[in-house]
């Protein structure tokens, strides 16, 4: 340790103010402090200890809360492929492998794009560059289809950290999720891409006789014009080739198409569960979305105006990312409401929107992914009726 | 009468190293200084005493040029051996060297019916001119109160939540009836009450319990508790426009000696704490003496960060600094200058935080004390609301809101946002737990200044 540490100290000279590399201060900063834990102490006056927290360690904690979504999105990627292509027993190694070979490289392109357009800003706008894309850089990764091409996580990564994130001045001013803008961004540029029969990797097999790549939000939105029973399309899905694979049990353990990440309900709550244990999650925003997205759907079954109305409404909380976008999304510092009573409002609202957006917009299934976008608009105007009622009491308070 | 208030949110940081409750004398404690910087708000202190000068303990020092009729005096009798500036020549302390036997100036001295009936006007006059007043702060602002001033309450945090904090059954003891006359004086300025607060766990000093004419409240539940401006936003909270008094049980005493002795009696017990302390423990000495004098021989190393006060708020003063006004204990921790390797990361129950982010295991075992170095375990970075201030602050405030509202700069929402009920220490905490390592304090006393000059 004390060689590497000699190593930085001999380089330090260099990129402070007055050496050759003065410009490239802060991107020595990123990696200095990557590798040891600075030796800043407090100042004369004030606190002197401080919390053995840092954003890292935060940041770290979000990372490893997201690792049981990943390791089941590899596994189902090439489970999903296997089961495409009529080889529903293939070996635990050949699935994970096919997974593997899918999805790091999405994750290398996710990292080095996003950290890249980081440092170069962090350069050019002299601040320090900001652990947010750890974060940000798994995420994008988790709500992408498996066979996206490379090329479109790297323009939909940069268009997001530039215009999502750093137009607005950095980690901690943006308004938008950045992850969220990624995705959004590629389904609107590329629909194609990102649409319809793209949630399973095919790779160049054949598919088996019947496969359709169909995901449930798809089936829901069908049975708007075929009428069928959305629970019974649902249970009869995959029949042949996949049986049951839409079942509600299945649904919710997530052994089926969808983007990487966010299939399994099960390894989001266990996500959550390691989220609110540290606190580093809202556990208010977490509750709330589920508990709005389960109400709206009882809403929705009281009107029952046609059959995706009728679906039983614990149904949308298993279907598309909404647990995902609840447990990782929703619950992002940065862009949610910042008021312990704005939480409350703002994932009871996403709730939902997702449900509206999906049973009244069939043009956009995944309704929790502008539901989320809809609200971080909407989280500082919930901020600012919160802080108008705290200033409320106490101008009361004055004049009693 | 008194209320009672249960204090939830809050954090106590649990150090090693108290106080064990044995007091000593501190024989050899020959040089002691007074510091302007230890009061906020002071505007520009004019010296009234040569280098060479010999003084007796109530000696008129300074004074602040705005304020000419508050005097500060000198602690005990001795000679002025060095008027220290800093930059600017900005005042930074006087220092004196002690007799051996300390003279008193001697003011009037009063029966308990002559207390009686002493006049507000009259015992104002007696406090000035014998530098007892700055005892007494104000707030909003938490500057030395106005003398013309009327509180609508006088506040006394009879218990301190602080890490670290000295027993005040110690350091009060025997001086029931100095507490009881400062009280008696202290009523004579406010139309409304004079608040007494007490925690419920521990043991409640007689000096307190027993005290007649006050409003007891009592308190329980974690640090900040202990701290005024959170009881007053639980008692009585500040308005705009409210002026509210706040005195520490040392300076009740001191008020109390004043009138039944006629002396400034500057002697009080200040306890030595922290991990790097060899026996910690209390010692009798007086306001502002030396650091050399009190830690000389008493360390186990060299490497140490030496504060006045407490972690959370105390100002590092060196290791020949000399004690703040305010202060009744010194505290002693290793200082933190080291690099640590993937120190972001590493999994530790060592360190303490309140968080419980991975790796982070202190919260497993709360009641292990702990040594806490003053590394700042990170580097600053933008705000990220994680909700963890609220979580700290026991008082209806949104902090985030506040700070961002006094960077800005932007006066009417500060005030808004409830300015006028905090001082530094009670958003402390805050300082602490931030994840981006704000100077929280720092920040709420540039919004207190740029309230007073606006």
């Amino acid at each position: 340790m004390k060689f590497i540490r000699k190593q930085f100290d001999s380089l330090k000279p260099h990129f402070e103010k007055g050496g050759k590399w003065e410009k490239f201060y802060y991107a020595y900063e990123a990696f200095d402090t990557f590798a040891f834990s600075p030796n800043t102490v407090n100042e004369v006056k004030g606190s002197q200890i401080r919390d053995a927290i840092d954003l890292k360690r935060l940041m770290m904690t979000v990372i490893i809360a997201m690792v049981p979504c990943l390791l089941f999105g590899i596994w189902n990627v090439g489970h999903q492929h296997f089961l495409a292509i009529g080889n529903p027993g293939a070996a635990l190694g050949d699935k994970i492998w096919v997974g593997l070979v899918q999805v790091v490289p999405i994750i290398v392109v996710s990292y080095a794009v996003g950290l890249g357009v980081e440092f170069i800003f962090a350069t050019i706008r002299r601040h320090p560059v900001n652990e947010g894309y750890l974060v940000t850089g798994m995420l994008i990764p988790l709500v992408m289809p498996p066979d996206i091409p490379l090329w479109q996580v790297a323009l939909a990564t940069i268009f997001a950290v530039i215009i999502g994130k750093e137009a607005f001045g950095g980690t901690g001013m943006n308004v938008l999720n950045v992850a969220l803008t990624a995705r959004a961004f590629l389904y609107f540029a590329y629909p194609s891409d990102i649409s319809g029969d793209v949630w399973t990797y095919l790779g160049d097999a054949t598919p088996v006789a019947g496969f359709s790549g169909a995901t449930p939000l798809s089936i829901g939105a069908a049975s708007l014009s075929s009428g069928e029973n959305v629970v019974n399309s649902l249970n009869h899905f995959g029949a042949g080739w996949a049986d049951g694979i839409f079942s509600f049990s299945n649904l919710f353990l997530g052994a089926m198409p969808g983007c990487i990440g966010e299939t399994s309900v099960l390894m989001c709550l266990i996500g959550a569960l390691i989220l609110i244990v540290t606190g580093v999650g809202s556990w208010k925003i977490i509750v709330s979305v589920f508990a709005g997205t389960y109400l709206a759907g009882l809403g929705m079954n009281l009107i029952g105006a046609n059959e995706f109305m009728l679906m039983p409404a614990a149904y949308h909380l298993v279907i598309g990312g909404l647990a995902f976008g609840a447990v990782f999304m929703a619950t992002d510092p940065v862009t949610a409401s910042q008021t312990e009573t704005g939480k409350w409002i703002y994932g009871f609202m996403i709730g939902v929107l997702t449900v509206i957006i999906r049973v009244f917009n069939p043009a956009y299934p995944e309704g929790v992914m502008l539901a989320i976008l809809l609200m971080n608009v909407f989280a500082p105007l919930i901020d600012y009726y919160v802080v108008r009622a705290n200033k409320k009491r106490r101008l009361q308070r004055a004049t009693v | 009468m008194g209320k009672f208030i249960r204090i939830k949110k809050g954090f106590n940081i649990n150090l090693a190293g108290k106080a064990a409750p044995k007091v000593s004398s501190l024989e050899h404690a020959d040089t002691f200084a007074i510091k302007p910087t230890d009061f906020n708000g002071m505007y520009l202190p004019k010296v009234l005493v040569k280098e060479g000068d010999s003084v007796k303990a109530g000696t008129p020092i300074y004074h602040d040029k705005r304020h000419s009729d508050v005097v500060h005096v000198a602690p005990v009798s001795g000679e002025i051996v060095e008027i220290k500036r800093g930059e600017k020549r900005k005042l930074l302390e006087i220092r004196i060297l002690a007799d051996k036997q300390i003279e008193h100036v001697n003011f009037k001295k009063y029966s308990v019916s002559e207390i009686t009936n002493l006049s507000a006007e009259d015992a104002k006059k007696a406090m000035l001119q014998s530098g007892v007043w700055p005892n007494i702060i104000q707030r909003p602002f938490g500057v030395i109160a106005d003398p013309s001033g009327k509180p609508k309450a006088i506040h006394i945090s009879a218990f301190d939540t602080h890490p670290l904090a000295p027993d005040y059954s110690v350091i009060f003891k025997g001086q029931d009836q100095y507490f009881q006359t400062g009280l008696d004086v202290l009523k004579k300025f406010t139309s409304g009450s004079v608040h007494l607060n007490v925690h419920t766990t521990s043991e409640i000093s007689s000096v307190f319990s027993q005290a007649q004419g006050v409003e007891l409240n009592k308190f329980s539940g974690p640090h900040p508790a202990g701290c005024v401006g959170v009881q007053i936003h639980h008692i009585d909270p500040i308005n705009k426009g409210d002026v509210v008094w706040t005195v520490s049980p040392f300076g009740v005493i001191q008020i109390g000696k004043l009138f039944l002795n006629g002396i400034h009696d500057a002697s009080r017990t200040i306890a030595l704490v922290g991990s790097e302390v060899k026996e910690p423990q209390y010692f009798k000495t007086y306001t502002g003496v030396s650091i050399k004098n009190l830690t000389e021989g008493k360390l186990t190393n060299d490497h140490v960060r030496v504060i006045s006060g407490n972690v959370l708020t105390g100002t590092s003063i060196g290791k020949d600094g000399y004690v703040g006004y305010f202060d009744n204990y010194v505290t002693v921790i290793p200082e933190g200058d080291y690099y640590e390797f993937l120190g972001w990361i590493t999994p530790t129950v060592k360190k303490v935080s309140f968080h419980r982010a991975f790796g982070l295991l202190s919260f497993l075992a709360p009641n292990k004390e702990h040594k806490v170095d003053s590394n700042t375990h990170g580097e600053p970075r933008a705000f990220v609301q994680t909700g963890v201030f609220e979580r700290v602050t026991p008082m209806d405030i949104l902090p985030t809101y506040l700070l961002k509202s006094i960077m800005a700069e932007d006066i009417d929402e500060m005030e808004e946002l409830g300015i006028y009920e905090v001082v530094e220490e009670d958003l402390a905490l805050c300082e602490f737990v931030d994840v981006s390592k704000h100077n929280v304090q720092q920040i709420i006393r540039q919004g207190i200044e740029l309230l007073q000059n606006s």
